[in-house]
């Protein structure tokens, strides 16, 4: 036995859930996928007092594609589930990009988004595609309800806006919008391993080819996803060039300022941004597809 | 802390079991320790390795990265489950042993269980797709290769005779 000990109980119902974190506080942690949770609670960095199981609450997990022009993922929604649902990763193609670099297809059978997004991990992919495609997470807490928007739901290392009653229970990602293409990239020690660095890519055209919005976002270069957004001011207005793409890239490297780990520097890091940020946005722009 | 203990009813390999554990015991740790199906790997105890990988409803899944209250109610299946005591291997086991695809043997529950059910989702993959899907098991001796072999037999063999 790894863990230290616990008082382990399965929710019967999201009230249910909820009522038990807001009697623990931060003593309580909710265990769903639990492939960052438990870990931490083998090597005993992680010791909470109260583990409230919500995997019986089916009712958090599913893909909603009713609403037009947005996609509602349950928290509960495993990865698996998510590489498995053709129309969502035509609706947001980041995922279909994203999903395969997070570890392996165990891990993927078990982890689920929102334990993924509270978790926060700075090298995390999908912090980062929250961040760049400006989606909104839906709170809950036994007190009531609160959405917040990506940007400002990820607070620190592995810190979020979620306050100790809370709940993230669903996001709400926007679908990709018409003549725009999606790319993310990033570049890891090993196949599944953490990323050294990450890019998320949104190039959006006007019926002349010229840029009207790019979306980008880091990942693994800070202790929290950065959007780099507003490094690609210069594209917009114009039809896409190799000489803005290489601006942008060297804009976003001195927006950024990574921390570097035993696997690279914080020049390798900021160099190997670069290069992604150069990369993702070349191919979202050639993914545009006229006829969309 | 008082030690917190729970009733729980899974079935492995088709036999049902009812047993008390305490919350704290993995997974893998309860099948090893309590059922006595040690052909599941312990390795990094951290998702890292695969080592440990088995069949939670017929998905792969760490199963140190799970506790054995959490298997309340689902279906197990383990390396001793892939073929009969004394019987024939399973058409995977029988690839491995064929091209030399473990030396010390300590990673090949995880792989078998991995690929046994990556080959029934995916029967006709190609070598890269093979060196993807056992991406998530770490092999130290063999460098993979004799594997991969092993794999794409395995696949073929279990396409003649499903």
């Amino acid at each position: 036995m790894k863990p230290a000990s616990f008082k382990y109980v399965a929710a019967s119902s999201l009230d249910h859930a909820l009522a038990l974190k807001a009697e623990h506080g931060d003593e309580a942690r909710f265990l769903a996928g639990g492939q960052s949770l438990i870990p931490a609670m083998n090597f005993r960095l992680a010791r909470p007092s109260v583990l409230v199981d919500i995997n019986a609450l089916t009712g958090l997990a599913g893909i909603d594609h009713s609403e037009t022009g947005q996609v509602r993922v349950g928290a509960l929604t495993r990865y698996r589930a998510l590489e498995r649902d053709r129309d969502f990763l035509t609706s947001c193609p980041l995922f279909a990009d994203a999903l395969p670099h997070i570890a392996h297809p165990q891990i993927r059978n078990r982890g689920t988004i929102g334990g993924n997004l509270s978790h926060a991990d700075p090298a995390s992919e999908l912090p980062a595609l929250a961040v760049a495609m400006q989606a909104d997470m839906r709170i809950r807490s036994a007190a009531g309800g609160r959405t917040v928007a990506a940007s400002d739901f990820f607070a620190g290392l592995l810190t979020t806006d979620l306050a100790s009653d809370e709940m993230l229970v669903d996001i709400t990602f926007p679908v990709l919008a018409p003549r725009s293409g999606a790319c993310f990239m990033e570049i890891a020690r090993r196949r599944g391993d953490f990323a050294i660095a990450g890019a998320a890519a949104i190039v959006t055209l006007d019926e002349e080819r010229r840029c009207t919005s790019v979306r980008l976002a880091l990942c693994g270069v800070g202790e929290t996803p950065v959007d780099a957004s507003a490094a690609t001011s210069l594209m917009i207005g114009s039809r896409v060039t190799g000489e803005a793409i290489d601006a942008v890239a060297a804009g976003v490297r001195e927006l950024i300022a990574p921390s570097g780990n035993v696997h690279a520097s914080p020049d390798y890091q900021r160099h190997v941004a670069g290069v992604l940020v150069q990369r993702a946005i070349r191919t979202a722009h050639q993914r545009i597809s006229h006829a969309a | 802390m008082q030690p917190d203990h729970h009733e729980i009813e899974l079935t492995v390999n088709g036999t049902h079991y009812r047993r008390t554990v305490e919350s704290r015991l993995l997974l893998c740790d309860f099948l090893r320790h309590e059922l006595g199906l040690a052909g599941t790997h312990v390795g990094c105890e951290h998702g890292v390795c695969g080592a440990c990988t088995i069949l939670l409803d017929g998905d792969p899944v760490r199963s140190c990265l799970m506790l054995a209250v959490q298997a309340n109610g689902h279906t197990l299946a383990t390396v001793e489950g892939l073929a009969p005591a004394g019987g024939e291997l399973h058409p995977l086991q029988q690839a491995m042993h064929a091209h030399h695809g473990l030396q010390c043997g300590y990673c090949t529950p995880g792989i078998l269980m991995t690929m046994t059910a990556y080959l029934t989702e995916h029967p006709s993959p190609s070598e890269d797709e093979v060196r993807e899907a056992l991406s998530g098991n770490l092999c130290r001796c063999t460098g993979y290769q004799n594997i991969v072999d092993a794999m794409m037999d395995a696949a073929a063999r279990m396409r003649e005779a499903p």
